[in-house]
């Protein structure tokens, strides 16, 4: 959005005859520069309240059904959140190094490190796929379209669960560690068995089926965490079929916020892109790494915004 | 003449911003902002005209208590498109895209935006958002209220999607706009032009542009929380999944009630100019009027519930937010007593801008009064979705922002096109406009609180009086507006050619000729007192002011 | 001067509202009814507090208004520029007086606020034994049900004692208002507002719905009638008996008006959102999917449990299911009506078998 005099200038502005690329509404370089970084900084701010809306919807929805978010992000794969995490604090690393090598003038470190930052995005979108395909194939979606299958099975053994664990590979340990509660107590999410695992609501409605039958009205909040828990560790387990009303509602969320934040991603790998492009003609330098900067600033923003999207649904106690 | 360097131009025939130039492409892909200025003019004109004919249709149903020439379906989706029409392109992009654009930079002594690309970037988004809009008045059509409360928007079958995306589109088209005004008057003031030499429109600006940067993203997280609830039934605002439809209401408050502090600022900003000018006297209490914006900005954000106070939220949330409602209504009555002090002593002229700049007083003052009923929480429980809210929210819209615009039209009329409209017919559509507009919306505050529900297809019968008075004010409205659509459109053609300072203004556009050559000023302008008319004095050889001795009153 | 200016002006204005209030039956000119010029009559215990704090912001707002319109024709009048352009030398500031123009608004509007608070809190905190009345807006119709368990569309209350009502919807948000109430809350699908008010003269009152809700947004109106000591217990009573005091015929007629069907279909045989019942038993009916259907008992239960399976040509789905609405009796009692309004008489009814007319064959069922 702010590109401070590029060569295809109208050709009826006068410009700055011996100065290239300075806008010929500006009067200094430095001018120039501190209006973009003003104005970058501006339009972080308003993607920062784009999300915080999201934000708040999480907070509300979270204070409103504790249970669901609980019961549900145990279908999270935390450790892949977690790689996540780390891949996109590196790419930040390299992506503030690129700018620095810009500052610096140096090439082809600039080329290799916006190369890598780019190959750190696509990882993260990999990863992201995965974990989406996995929800897909499971039936943990959004709205009426949530369909756990496993919901569906009249009686739970380990064996089964397993086998559809095995089948999804990476997340054999912990996608399902709700359901391993059951079949392996030795299993270290044995922290289930303590009583943070899925608790029943209010209202003991089993299923989420059957809607017509149900009330419309919301079941009314669960009783104080360390009660249920007390209440948990005396009867020995939660169980999976002690599904919450409306555990669709996390996954929505899930989807919509990650989902909102992937596109970022994408949005900012086509800008790193096109700045990797410009780097390898080797249009910046010591004088000109405005570009650069701006868009590291963007990619960062796009960090930190999964920095508090991965605790709010990933590490949920 | 030459004491000082004012670069006072006179009409250089074919070397000004519109001469430059020519042919299509040289407009829509300008980078000139007052070209861009121009453009937004000539779309929003546009909008309201699409939005004015669709209000006539909903006067002329409201004729007779039954049905009078649409059916029930039909005016829900004309009451709908008007509003969304008249607030997302009309209103809301109104006078900061269309004279905020032109007059911000050359006000400020600046060649152009701080981002000439993102500001054609914004105009381009409009004429987007604007075709998604034609496109769900064309293929399905809207029946939800422009506030799109749910669970009705997601589940009518009309094309909700459309529009929620054209102002999807739109928002960002505001949140651009807004980020470049911040940052140009951050970085590209002149030397010597602190902010307390800025002329209080710039202050009106700066201050919209916070809220058009910090309050739009909400709306657009909104609509796109409304369009994935329609299209992926999310469950994010239906009953059934878990969801609240009450939140969709907070979320689109907390955007919505700062949109119309983005709509009146830009309004009061135009009123300090005229007030100030037409007075030949500096305007009372500058510092007031400027902080006084930035607080309007500020406590604008905490006031939304006060669109909620029957929705079922706690009474707690309604004591609050009834309390913050209050405090943001002194800012704005402080301005009006500084606009009136500013009068006093003064030199008075009333041309038509002046005139327009009174009927704000007038009007905006009563629909800012009203806004004190409505901030009480007894008697808003009774006058909410009446006809009392209708009233009100058209004396501060249309007898607020839009009486504004149209004095700021006809005071930069001339800069912007170097020609002067006929003052005659300035004054009496001015006047008609004035009187049409009373009679149609007084008549809706007794309505209101009377009982009569708003968004009502059919009505009661003891209301067809008020009824008909208010529709026939809408057609005077009309006239009135028609009136004014003609002179200037023939002043274009016909009307005398304008001075570089017509109304003896002292704020840096007047330095400069009308209209202004491309790169806005000639000479560097002389940075001043923009509210300094002792030496604004009048030339007759020149038909207009120029900048020369200090006169001695 | 100008204070004096002000002072007329201001009770001109009042003694015109005022005036025109006491007009026998208000405002003749405007033809409405009884209340003021500008607010209906006051028939409950909390109208009266939300009256005055109405009059109050309105004198106040009077004052303030003729005061601040006044000045500005006062000064454009005095200070026209005649022959100098340039303005007297006057002060841009004037620290007393702005802190004056600052603190007193921020006075009285502190004064309004409290105001305002108190007399909402009132409305919102319901009288101990209120009577309890469940509220369930639906498009397009108001569905109040008592609680010995009867529904009705219409409000009926007791004079002078606190009714205590929670709404709810079944599936838009609706809006209830009773104007001579001063009362308004929002009806709303998942949840459960409530409010309260105490009727204090006998009467019939219009009930609006205020939140718009689509096609017959304007049209779900409804009444609320205030009843005399010892009245609306009978009745209630009768209202409640009415199925097995009452025809088949006529029950089923009371049924069309409370059960909402009168919302959307006539009786007349004018086009409503549904169509008309006049003649309806027997007719056969084409559907937009195809297929066609004479117009019997089990048609016409079959569309009041599962309006959406067939849908007449020319109109649109949207009647909403009575499933766990209405009891087999109750639709029998519909049927009968419906039969009454195609001509056909009482005593066959009664067995509750089915009659043919001439022309109730059985067109093909097409799905």
């Amino acid at each position: 959005m702010s590109h401070g005099g590029k060569p295809e200038r109208p050709a009826t502005a006068p410009g700055h005859p011996g100065k290239p690329r300075l806008g010929h509404h500006y009067d200094t370089y430095e001018q120039q520069f501190d209006s973009n970084k003003l104005g970058m900084w501006l339009f972080l701010v308003t993607e920062i309240l784009l999300f915080g809306g999201l934000f708040c919807a999480y907070a509300v929805y979270r204070a409103k059904h504790p249970e669901v978010f609980i019961y549900a992000h145990y279908f999270l794969d935390v450790n892949l959140g977690a790689i996540n995490t780390v891949v996109l604090l590196f790419s930040s690393l390299t992506a503030a190094w690129a700018v620095r090598a810009a500052q610096l003038g140096q090439r082809r470190l600039l080329v290799a490190l916006l190369t890598i930052t780019i190959v750190c995005g696509c990882g993260f979108l990999g990863i992201k796929g995965i974990e989406y395909s996995e929800k897909w194939k499971h039936g943990l979606l959004w709205g009426k379209n949530f369909d756990y299958e496993a919901l569906h099975h009249g009686d739970h053994t380990g064996a089964d669960d397993h086998g559809e664990a095995a089948e999804s590979g990476e997340t054999a340990d912990h996608g399902t560690a709700g359901v391993a509660d059951q079949a392996t107590p030795a299993d270290p999410d044995a922290a289930l068995a303590e009583g943070t695992g899925p608790t029943a609501t209010g209202d003991a409605t089993a299923t989420t089926s059957s809607a017509g039958e149900i009330s419309n009205i919301p079941a009314s909040a669960m009783g104080p965490p360390g009660l249920a828990a007390a209440q948990m560790v005396a009867e020995g387990h939660g169980s999976l079929e002690d599904v919450p009303r409306n555990v669709h509602l996390f996954f929505g969320i899930y989807f919509i916020m990650t989902g909102l934040h992937a596109l970022h991603v994408i949005v900012g790998m086509v800008v790193l892109l096109w700045l990797l492009v410009r780097a390898s003609k080797g249009e910046f330098g010591t004088q000109y790494f405005t570009p650069v900067d701006l868009g590291g600033l963007y990619w960062h923003l796009v960090d930190v915004i999964w920095i508090f999207l991965f605790p709010l649904l990933y590490l949920i106690h | 003449m030459s004491t000082t360097s004012a670069a006072v131009g006179h009409d250089h025939g074919g070397d000004n911003y519109l001469t430059a130039s020519h042919g299509f492409r040289s407009w829509f892909f300008t980078l000139d902002h007052k070209r861009i200025g121009v453009m937004y003019l000539i779309s929003i004109l546009g909008s309201f005209l699409l939005g004015g004919i669709f209000a006539l249709l909903i006067r002329t149903e409201l004729l007779t208590p039954t049905k009078t020439i649409v059916d029930a379906d039909a005016y829900n989706q004309v009451f709908t498109l008007h509003g969304a029409i008249m607030i997302f392109l009309f209103i809301i992009p109104g006078i900061p895209a269309a004279l905020g654009n032109f007059v911000l930079p050359i006000m400020l002594g600046a060649k152009d935006v701080a981002f000439p690309r993102l500001n054609l970037l914004s105009y381009h988004l409009y004429v987007v958002g604007a075709l998604f809009s034609v496109m769900a008045i064309l293929f399905g059509s809207v029946d939800t209220g422009w506030t799109f409360y749910t669970p009705y928007s997601t589940t009518t079958s009309t094309n909700v999607v459309a529009i929620t995306l054209g102002v999807f589109i739109l928002g960002f088209s505001s949140i651009f706009t807004g980020l470049n005004f911040i940052v140009t008057i951050h970085k590209m003031r002149p030397e010597g032009m602190g902010w307390f030499n800025l002329p209080l429109m710039l202050w009106a600006l700066y201050a919209t542009a916070i809220i058009q940067v910090l309050a739009t993203p909400v709306l657009g997280i909104t609509v796109l929380m409304l369009i994935v609830e329609r299209t992926l039934g999310i469950g994010i605002f239906d009953p059934a999944l878990g969801g609240d439809p009450v939140l969709f209401q907070h979320f689109f408050w907390f955007y919505s009630h700062p949109a119309v502090y983005i709509m009146i600022l830009p309004a009061m900003g135009v009123i300090s100019e005229l007030i100030s000018a037409f007075s030949r006297k500096t305007i009372f209490g500058y510092k007031a009027i400027a902080y006084s914006s930035v607080a309007i900005a500020v406590l604008s954000f905490l006031v939304w519930g006060h669109h909620m106070f029957v929705s079922g939220q706690s009474s707690l949330a309604n004591m609050v937010f009834s309390a913050l409602t209050f405090s943001v209504s002194i800012p704005s009555a402080v301005k009006v007593f500084n606009w009136v002090a500013t009068l006093y002593k003064g030199s008075i002229r009333l041309d038509t801008p002046m005139i327009y700049a009174l009927s704000f007083i007038f009007l905006f003052g009563i629909g800012g009064l009203t806004g004190l009923f409505l901030g009480a929480l007894a008697t808003d429980v009774h006058l909410h979705d009446t006809y009392f809210i209708v009233a009100h929210f058209h004396y501060v819209m249309m007898g607020g922002v839009l009486i504004a615009f149209l004095g700021g039209l006809h005071y930069w009329w001339p800069k912007m096109f170097g020609r002067m409209y006929s003052e005659a017919w300035g004054k009496f559509a001015a006047w008609l406009i004035f009187v049409g507009f009373n009679v149609t919306f007084f008549t809706q505050f007794v309505m209101g609180s009377k009982g009569m529900p708003r968004r009502y297809f059919n009505y009661p019968e003891e209301f067809t009086s008020y009824h008909v008075i208010s529709s026939a004010g809408s057609y005077l409205l009309a006239i009135g507006f028609f009136i004014v659509a003609v002179y200037l459109v023939h002043s274009l053609v016909k009307g005398p050619k304008a001075p570089a300072n017509p109304w003896g203004a002292a704020t840096l556009e007047w330095q400069t000729s009308s209209p202004p050559p491309l790169h806005n000023f000639t000479a560097p302008p002389v940075v001043g007192d923009p509210y300094d008319y002792s030496d604004v004095v009048y030339d007759p050889t020149r038909g207009g002011y120029v900048k020369g001795e200090r006169a001695r009153v | 001067m100008s204070v004096f200016l002000c002072a007329i002006c201001s009770g001109l204005i009042g003694a015109l509202s005022k005036g025109c209030a006491n007009l026998p039956g208000g405002t003749w000119f405007l033809g409405q009814g009884s209340g003021t010029f500008w607010l209906p009559e006051q028939a409950s215990t909390t109208a009266g507090k939300v009256d005055f704090l109405f009059y109050f912001i309105f004198w106040i707002s009077v004052f303030f208004f003729v005061l601040i319109v006044g000045l500005m024709l006062m000064f454009v009048l005095r200070f026209k520029r005649r022959d100098s352009d340039q303005a007297e030398e006057s002060p841009h500031h004037n620290l007393p007086l702005e802190i004056l123009w600052t603190v007193i608004p921020i006075i009285l509007v502190i004064i309004i606020f409290v105001m305002g608070f108190k007399s909402y809190l009132e409305t919102a905190t319901p009288a101990q034994n209120a009577y309890e009345i469940l509220v369930k807006g639906q498009k397009w119709n108001w569905f109040f049900t008592y609680p010995n368990g009867y529904t009705d569309s219409e409000l009926h209350v007791p004079l002078d004692r606190p009714v205590r009502l929670t709404l709810t919807s079944e599936d838009v948000i609706h809006s209830l208002f009773i104007p001579a109430f001063r009362i308004k809350m929002d009806a709303v699908p998942g949840r459960y507002n409530s409010t309260w008010f105490q009727a204090t003269k006998p009467g019939q009152y219009p009930l609006l719905c205020t939140e718009y809700c689509g096609t017959g947004h304007s049209d779900m109106l409804s009444w609320c009638v205030v009843h005399e000591a010892g009245e609306f217990e009978k009745w209630l009573q009768e209202a409640g008996d009415f199925l097995s005091t009452l025809s088949p015929a006529d029950a089923g007629e009371r049924l069309y008006q409370i059960k909402g069907c009168k919302q959307c279909h006539s009786v007349d045989g004018s086009a409503m959102v549904g169509p008309t019942f006049q003649g309806l038993y027997g007719a056969t009916r084409n559907f937009k999917d195809g297929g066609s259907l004479a117009a019997e008992e089990n048609y016409i239960r079959e569309s009041v449990l599962e309006p959406l399976a067939r849908v007449v040509t020319g109109y649109e789905p949207v009647m909403p299911t009575y499933q766990g609405k209405v009891t087999d009796a109750e639709i029998t009692a519909l049927i009968a009506y419906i039969k009454k309004l195609s001509g056909i008489s009482d005593v066959a009814e009664e067995t509750g078998e089915t009659e043919g007319t001439g022309e109730s064959e059985p067109a093909e069922e097409v799905e």
